[in-house]
């Protein structure tokens, strides 16, 4: 055995030990965040699967009795309830995240093509509504629309459709109008910021030999910016659903779930919070995690979308092993 | 407490302050003197708990401290906090201002200490018939009446006038509807989709010499409403007629009785239902200069409407009661301090400062009350004839249920929606839907 195998097989060994150790390393690192999220995450649903199967009021402590997925059949059962909750909910998704998308790419386009000057200012402005705390948009929604307290029906009144005497609130469309368009306001700037760092993403490149193919702006716009920015518009459009498909407090404050507005995450807190059965309200509970997990893998198998690849080195190294 | 608030916003944010300073005044320097600190839950209010809990401090002489902690705004709310922290066995829950209609579902599971016989019979010998039953479960004192509350018919003079209706006579439904059609003004009703809602049904239902509940002590299994009734139907029939002819105006749908007092108090007020608070809170509003003096002088009020002329009226009952928590580390010393909370003097200075009627009757004899409230009378009346709403520890699905059955008040069909209702409560309870 010559001493040059003798030294490729003691590199060989210190190569392993090293991985071995950077490992080691890598899970003392992260084994307390791990954990951490273990105890935040991963605790309360397994306790709120295993409350689903009992029927528990909080005040009968001592009536607690198993009853298997009799919560899960009442949910479901509960037509008029539940999956009217369901379908607002989804409509208010839907509707918000579509809307947000479109004004959201137009700001984005926007402030990308700003000059210099206004580019500060610009994305200040557009950010504000983002700044504002939910609760709070909320309520100055709800006094803007209500009837006693509102300014919209005495401005305008004008516009067909719009008297002094309506009550924004009482009508499920007319309510769900005004949930929907604070949702929209509160929440385009943060699509908005999304887009915009996709948008720094396409390489500049790539627009001067679309131009010099002789692309115009729409074919620019559908052919080489957005398929570039795939990733950040999947990223946008999750995380905007995700959040539009909890939304809760818009319709605590505006309507508290009248006039037909119940989303699904009120109707878990009524169960829970409100009457107290605690066996029901996870199972709401349960519904919502499984509906939000449902969300995400599409999202993430529709847009074909590997999220390592939103950042630019992986993209890179994923290019150079191809 | 039924009513949202029963002062004016700003007053009781100024108490809530108050309170809250207090409570970190008292952190930061109590207890230095060893006596026994007893918590007390007050519901928001002109800061008059405050006060009470420091005279009943200083009346201890060293015995125990009373120190306040402010509960959420709403009669729901304050029940979910306590019902969060009864269930987990917080010890802290010494004395507790209780809604009279979540006391039965407090007191089932045991999480209320039991009212010794002697406390017991000092605090209730003159108390008024509706606010004591309010007390009762199981056929046991297990709470105490603090303050009890009812619910006047308020009109305003002109209106009554120009509709030639004799308000020194009796009044039903049928004729204030009728007046504030014929005088093109609105009801001061509660429309919006609340605890107010099962208020009035209630109300409504008792006035016809019915109730809602069959047998309020029954297990949720077998509990029954019976709104599918002549009575039920009446009663749906007068929320129905004040929907569909928009006689409470059109911001009916989130009329609370704040809301409520403010139409009453514009230019298209005629007749309201509501507690005896907006007396003070309308008063507040001349002295700040918000309202003008013309607007009090033409209110009146007199007793709750009938359902039909003859028939006696049974208008809601309101109020707060206190409970002892039963996992509270000095219950005897708890319920000293509750007898000298609910001591008919202090019920008298309660109602003089702060605007809740007591649950005493020797309170009410105080010659001041008659001067500062001149509907004195018509309240102790009222809370006399005033029936409760359904006591069972049940009462939060039956109300959320009728709230949710009997809003939009322009959607309730008299022919369908009590049967409905009555279906939905049954299946509420026996856990086959959801709320």
């Amino acid at each position: 055995m010559s001493t040059a195998t003798t030294d490729k097989r003691a590199k060989l060994v210190t190569q392993q030990d090293r991985r071995r150790q950077e490992v080691r390393l890598g899970w003392m690192l992260a084994g307390p965040a791990f954990v951490v999220m273990l105890l935040v995450t991963a605790y309360p649903i397994a306790q709120a699967v295993y409350d689903s199967l009992f029927s528990l009021r909080l005040t009968a402590p001592d009536e607690r009795d198993f009853v298997g997925l009799q919560n899960y059949l009442t949910v479901f059962s509960s037509t008029d309830v539940f999956w009217r909750a369901m379908i607002v909910t989804v409509l208010i998704t839907v509707v918000a995240v579509s809307v947000q998308l479109v004004i959201g790419f137009a700001l984005a386009l926007l402030m990308h093509r700003a000059i210099a000057r206004l580019r500060g200012p610009l994305r200040t402005a557009i950010l504000v509504p983002y700044g504002i705390i939910t609760v709070v948009s909320a309520f100055a929604w709800y006094y803007m629309f209500d009837i006693n307290s509102g300014f919209v029906n005495s401005w305008f009144s004008w516009v067909p459709g719009i008297s002094e005497e309506m009550d924004w609130f009482a009508e499920t469309w007319s309510a769900l109008a005004v949930i929907i368009a604070s949702e929209i306001w509160k929440n385009t700037p943060f699509i908005a910021l999304l887009l915009l760092a996709g948008l720094a993403q396409v390489s500049d490149d790539l627009l001067e030999a679309a131009k010099v193919d002789g692309a115009n702006w729409w074919q620019q716009l559908t052919r080489v910016v957005i398929p570039n920015m795939k990733a950040a518009i999947m990223v946008a459009v999750l995380f905007r659903t995700l959040d539009s498909f909890r939304i809760f407090d818009n319709v605590f404050i505006m309507t508290n779930g009248d006039a037909g507005t119940e989303v699904l995450s009120l109707l878990a807190y009524r169960q829970s919070i409100m009457r107290l059965e605690i066996g029901l309200g996870s199972a709401v509970s349960v519904i919502m995690f499984v509906c939000v997990v449902l969300i995400a893998v599409i999202a993430v198998k529709g847009f074909k979308v590997n999220l390592a690849e939103g950042t630019g080195s992986n993209a890179g190294q994923k290019k150079e092993t191809k | 407490m039924t009513e949202p608030r029963q002062i004016p916003t700003k007053l009781a944010l100024r108490g809530a302050g108050a309170a809250s300073a207090a409570m970190l005044l008292l952190t930061g320097c109590g207890a230095d003197d060893g006596a026994p600190v007893l918590t007390w839950y007050i519901n928001p209010d002109d800061g008059g708990q405050r006060v009470i809990a420091e005279q009943c401090t200083e009346e201890a002489d060293g015995e125990y401290e009373i120190r306040t902690s402010l509960l959420p705004a709403d009669a729901p709310s304050q029940r979910e906090q306590l019902a969060r922290r009864l269930a987990a066995g917080d010890s802290s829950l010494d004395i507790m201002s209780l809604d009279p209609v979540f006391v039965p579902e407090f007191a089932e599971p045991d999480f209320l200490a039991p009212v010794p016989d002697d406390v017991a019979e000092r605090t209730t010998e003159d108390t008024l018939e509706g606010s004591l039953q309010s007390a009762i479960w199981d056929d046991e004192i297990v709470s105490i009446p603090f303050w009890a509350n009812t619910q006047l018919l308020w009109y305003r003079e002109s209106v009554a006038e120009e509709a030639g209706l004799d308000m020194e006579g009796e009044v039903t439904w049928d004729d204030i509807m009728e007046a504030a059609e014929s005088t093109d003004t609105y009801l001061g009703v509660h429309g919006v989709r609340g605890e107010s809602i099962s208020v009035w049904i209630n109300a409504l239902v008792e006035s016809q010499g019915e109730s809602i509940l069959e047998d309020p002590q029954a297990p949720a299994e077998e509990l029954e409403t019976s709104l599918d009734s002549e009575a039920g139907q009446q009663a749906a029939e007068v929320f129905s007629t004040i929907g569909e002819e928009g006689l409470g105006g059109p911001g009916i749908s989130s009329m609370d009785e704040e809301q409520a007092m403010r139409l009453f108090q514009g230019d298209n007020g005629s007749f309201m239902v509501n507690w005896p608070f907006i007396w003070a809170a309308t008063n507040a509003a001349v002295e700040e200069g918000t309202l003008d003096q013309e607007v009090l002088d033409d209110i009146a009020w007199t007793q709750y409407p009938q359902m039909e002329e003859g028939t006696p009226t049974a208008p809601p009952l309101g109020g707060i009661n206190l409970g002892v928590g039963a996992d509270s580390e000095h219950q005897d010393l708890a319920y000293d301090a509750v007898e000298c909370i609910v001591s008919p003097e202090r019920q008298t200075e309660y109602f003089l400062t702060n605007g809740n009627p007591p649950s005493s009757e020797a309170a009410f004899e105080d010659p001041a009350i008659a001067e500062e409230f001149p509907m004195a009378d018509d309240i102790r009346e009222a809370i006399d004839n005033g029936a409760p709403r359904p006591q069972t520890p049940f009462y939060n699905e039956i109300s959320e249920t009728l709230q949710d059955q009997f809003s939009p008040l322009s959607g309730v069909d008299p022919e369908t929606t009590p049967g409905t209702a009555d279906e939905h409560i049954g299946e509420v309870l026996r856990g086959e839907r959801l709320l």
